[in-house]
């Protein structure tokens, strides 16, 4: 049976793109099926983080409307024959996407892969209950920063009354991954710590994504970071969290990349 | 002044935390409030349906918050043909939520 995952924030520009895209690839690197879903209708951008920009011939809007069957919307990676990619309309707006039509792409998603990601759009609105509304598992992604700790609590709620898991009276199963974390600036006590932001969201853990150059890095080539440069920090850290995701127990640790003494006394003064 | 702040540069993280836990302890107690509305709204034109048949959107409630008292707001048009007997073409009621005491003189008026 498939599962359907939503990655998702409320806050913009927290890493629900680069997270999706990352994890779809680590889960793909496993042999399963994938495809990764963008729902930010307007302002897509998944595709251009995969690197499957100039390959898109028809949307999720196009399927949802019956212009377009799910196989011709959907592109194959070229990297990575299990991963797959549903881009979303970059012209039309998300009063197009109707509920109805969305459930029955998402009934089909789940006959054809092992994996659904739904790309969350930024936002409490339309777009974001309609990416959250069919998923089984939600990853919360948090900057460990005032306003996206505050945002991620109103999507909790929502994730708790507005999906169809809840509205069954079941548990939404969440997750949350704290990214661009700087250890140090915690350690200083200059940043929220880990705990600080598991006390007040009280979800689990799911992982730390460490502040790396390598992320910026990996989606300027447009290729995830978990495939770009598999031992990375922030790879290391999403490859964790996808065997986390499978059911596995892992200590949770802090991925680092090794610094040279310079490199440390460098970013030290910069900070 | 370089003590004060030296400390606010230190404790960032932790005031971070605190502003945090106040604002969203304060959020949460109002997620349930929208609901409360919809569900009186519900519950007050089921009752008054059953005496006269009014159009939705011509019932307004709010649910105001002051210190120390909720005012809950009822503002009622009704339809001519219903008021006829009445010889009123509008009826407006406003209950306290939380005081009792306030509540026979608005009967009054209102009736």
């Amino acid at each position: 049976m498939a599962k359907v995952l939503v990655v998702t924030s409320g806050k913009g520009g927290v890493g629900k793109t680069t997270t999706t895209a990352a994890l779809g690839a680590a889960i793909a690197q496993g042999g399963q099926s994938v495809c990764v879903v963008d729902f930010d209708v307007g302002l897509r951008n998944l595709d251009l983080v995969m690197g499957a920009e100039r390959r898109v011939v028809y949307d999720l809007i196009n399927v949802v409307n019956g212009d377009a069957k799910l196989n011709q919307a959907v592109i194959r990676d070229k990297r990575l024959e299990t991963l797959h990619l549903l881009p979303a309309s970059q012209t039309r707006d998300k009063d197009a996407l109707t509920d109805e039509g969305v459930a029955r792409v998402m009934e089909e998603l789940r006959e054809k892969f092992d994996w659904v990601i739904c790309d969350s759009p930024a936002g409490i609105e339309r777009g974001a209950q309609l990416a959250m509304r069919h998923a089984d598992v939600a990853v919360v992604v948090t900057n460990p920063e005032v306003s996206s700790v505050r945002d991620s609590d109103r999507i909790i709620g929502l994730l708790d009354s507005k999906t169809v898991k809840a509205e069954r009276g079941e548990n939404m199963d969440k997750h949350l991954i704290l990214t661009r974390y700087d250890p140090s600036r915690a350690d200083r006590g200059d940043m929220l710590k880990v705990e600080d932001v598991l006390e007040i969201l009280s979800i689990p853990l799911l992982a730390i994504i460490p502040e790396s150059q390598e992320v910026l890095r990996a989606s300027n080539v447009g290729c995830p970071v978990t495939l770009n440069n598999p031992l990375c920090a922030p790879a290391r850290a999403y490859t964790d969290a996808v065997r986390r995701l499978k059911g596995e127990t892992l200590p949770m640790t802090m991925p680092t990349d090794r610094k040279s003494f310079l490199d440390k006394l460098f970013l030290r003064r910069a900070a | 002044m370089t003590l004060l702040g030296l400390f606010n540069k230190r404790a960032s993280g932790s005031v971070a935390r605190e502003r945090l836990q106040l604002i969203l302890a304060h959020e949460r107690s109002e997620t349930g409030q929208p609901d409360l509305v919809i569900t009186l709204r519900e519950e007050i034109l089921a009752v008054i349906a059953k005496h006269v048949s009014v159009e939705r959107d011509k019932v307004k409630i709010t649910l105001e918050r002051g210190e120390g008292v909720s005012t809950l707001g009822l503002d009622i048009e009704l339809p001519l043909t219903a008021a006829k007997g009445r010889n009123e073409v509008r009826t407006e009621t406003r209950a306290d939520a939380k005081s009792e005491k306030a509540m026979p003189e608005k009967r009054k008026q209102a009736a």
